[in-house]
């Protein structure tokens, strides 16, 4: 039987081993990105990082850093793989992922190397569960060049605040536009939809804005459809940084609490609409 | 042919209720006979059916307070139906606060099951709910049909882990792959198992012990070899089968067997005091 405890002994096969006391830990944050099938793994000492990307024009990563994990071995500085993210989900919840609490499901990760599958050991009540996921080959994330040097407009909110502004988006306008400016109306999502346009302001001394840093006055467009994923981020967040780059660059930054109250980040990198370029 | 019953405790209403709605979730239609003791909701296992059999058997004097049947003979003094168990569920559940319900075989356009409730009221007249649930008469030359099944020569039988956990793993491998591999022995372990080109999952159960079958099993012995107990008798099946049957349950059985003839039939078997639910879903290749 390939109990959690027995397996210890055959860890010098893997490059990395992780475990976790309760795989929602796991399970939750992943939900948060989990908009297309293909998920790239980056594993180094400092913890885990998947990301998933659409259209070449939104990324988004999840970091769960090694301190998550109570443990947490990588024999190689850097364990790279594809897999897919919804196969990845189902086995983590094959026990229901149920929030009741005393019952949590235990997890072990581990992975061989290249070529080789993602094995999962998952335990519950003493049932036992192991899911060999098969891998792919990694692909090369895109790198935005987002730096923080380049960063313009920065605007750190309570998720809360812009959780109730999503929900009452305009879903049928294309485009998401956000404006940053120095004077009024400082924070401001507008859209373009049938039923003509809408515009959602933030006073920069509002309760639920927490930080308003602001050099340029900029405008940007961003594409609803790649914007709506992010939401499920939102949803699980407690407060997000929305930043952008001199070239237009969006990046949403989630900061997660999970069940044990430890924080994870997630974040989204959107390209902006090639219109904004010609207004 | 006569048929009426009645039911006034609430809870036999309830329990009633439960079962023919779990019948309701394996099957759209099934043969109800009815005999002077007992109620039997019965699907054979026709290809059209994907070869799923069932035979559930509730005693008919833990259901009705009154129960009285006149069969098509003396000799065969017994009545066969083929009924739609979700409109006689759904009867059901609209009088649920019944005060007492009587259920007759009638003869309106159509031959009836006549489900008559009636509801609590403030004042002193009476409301009375009827249902008509069409039924047809199963002639006596198709009874043959829809005997007792044999019990299967089994290789293996387990308990089942708790149905809920099961449905959990279930419920996430149908997700995955439209197949599932049951696994038990007699050393009381089970393994439910899919693979497929993206991934293979094998859930472990342990300590469910094997229930005893008396002479049966010695029986078997007798002609081969004690089987190894260690050994694993699989079944490769549907696995939609095998989750409507864990979704539909509703009778939250006090004994739950599963019995496994090695790549033939997986028969899986629910027992709540009055009531046993056989469930069999054919081996795939």
């Amino acid at each position: 039987m390939p109990l959690l405890m027995q397996s210890q002994s055959d860890d010098d096969q893997y490059v990395l081993v992780a475990t976790l006391d309760n795989a929602r830990n796991l399970s939750n944050i992943l939900k948060a990105i989990a908009f297309k099938d293909h998920a790239i793994f980056t594993a180094t000492p400092n913890g885990l990082r998947v990301t998933v990307e659409d259209s070449k024009c939104l990324q988004a990563n999840a970091f769960i850093q090694a301190a998550i994990f109570q443990e947490f071995t990588i024999k190689e500085d850097l364990v790279g793989l594809q897999i897919n993210l919804t196969v990845l989900l189902d086995c983590l919840s094959i026990f229901g992922g149920s929030t009741v609490p005393g019952t949590s499901t235990a997890l072990r990760l581990c992975y061989k190397g290249y070529g080789h599958p993602l094995t999962l050991f998952l335990e519950e009540g003493g049932v036992v569960t192991v899911c060999k996921i098969n891998t792919q080959e990694p692909e090369e994330p895109i790198d935005f060049e987002f730096c923080s040097s380049n960063v313009t407009n920065k605007v750190i909110l309570l998720s809360e605040s812009l959780k109730e502004a999503f929900s009452e988006l305009d879903m049928t306008s294309e485009v998401l536009q956000i404006t940053m400016s120095l004077s009024q109306p400082y924070f401001r999502l507008s859209t373009f939809g049938n039923a003509g346009s809408a515009h959602y302001d933030y006073p920069k001394d509002s309760d639920m804005m927490e930080l308003f840093h602001c050099t340029t006055t900029q405008t940007n467009k961003y594409k609803m459809s790649l914007l709506k994923p992010s939401t499920k981020a939102l949803a699980l967040s407690s407060k997000v940084s929305v930043r952008t780059d001199s070239r237009g660059v969006l990046s949403l930054q989630y900061l997660v609490r999970n069940d044990d109250g430890q924080i994870c980040f997630v974040d989204y990198y959107c390209c902006p609409d090639e219109e904004a370029d010609d207004e | 042919m006569k048929f009426r019953g009645k039911i006034v405790d609430v809870a036999c209403l309830n329990h009633f209720t439960r079962v023919v709605s779990t019948i309701s979730k394996l099957t759209k239609t099934c043969a109800l006979r009815l005999t002077p003791d007992h109620l039997f909701f019965v699907l054979c296992g026709k290809v059209a059916s994907g070869g799923v059999a069932m035979w559930c058997e509730l005693a008919q004097a833990n259901i009705f307070d009154e129960y009285q049947m006149e069969g098509v003979s003396s000799q065969d003094n017994e009545i066969c139906l083929e009924v739609t168990p979700e409109n006689i569920f759904r009867a059901l559940r609209t009088v649920h606060n019944a005060k007492s319900v009587k259920v007759k075989l009638t003869k309106k356009h159509c031959p009836c099951l006549t489900v008559a409730a009636e509801l609590p009221t403030m004042s002193s007249v009476n409301r009375v709910v009827t249902h008509d649930v069409p039924v047809d008469v199963i002639p006596r030359r198709l009874w043959h049909e829809f005997k007792e099944p044999s019990l299967p020569d089994f290789d293996v039988s387990v308990y089942l882990p708790p149905l809920k956990t099961m449905k959990n793993v279930v419920d996430r491998m149908k997700n995955l792959s439209n197949f599932l591999v049951v696994e038990a022995n007699l050393s009381g372990q089970m393994t439910l198992k899919i693979e497929t080109d993206l991934v293979s999952v094998t859930t472990h159960f342990k300590d469910l012990g094997n229930p005893h079958w008396g002479d049966r099993t010695s029986q078997d012995g007798g002609s081969q070899s004690p089987r190894d107990l260690d050994a694993m008798a699989q079944a490769r099946v549907d696995i939609r089968k095998l989750q409507q049957f864990l979704v539909g349950q509703q009778v939250n059985p006090s004994r739950a067997i599963c019995n496994i003839v090695h790549q033939t039939v997986l028969h899986l078997i629910l027992l709540h005091q009055d009531v046993s639910l056989q469930y069999f879903i054919p081996a795939l290749a």
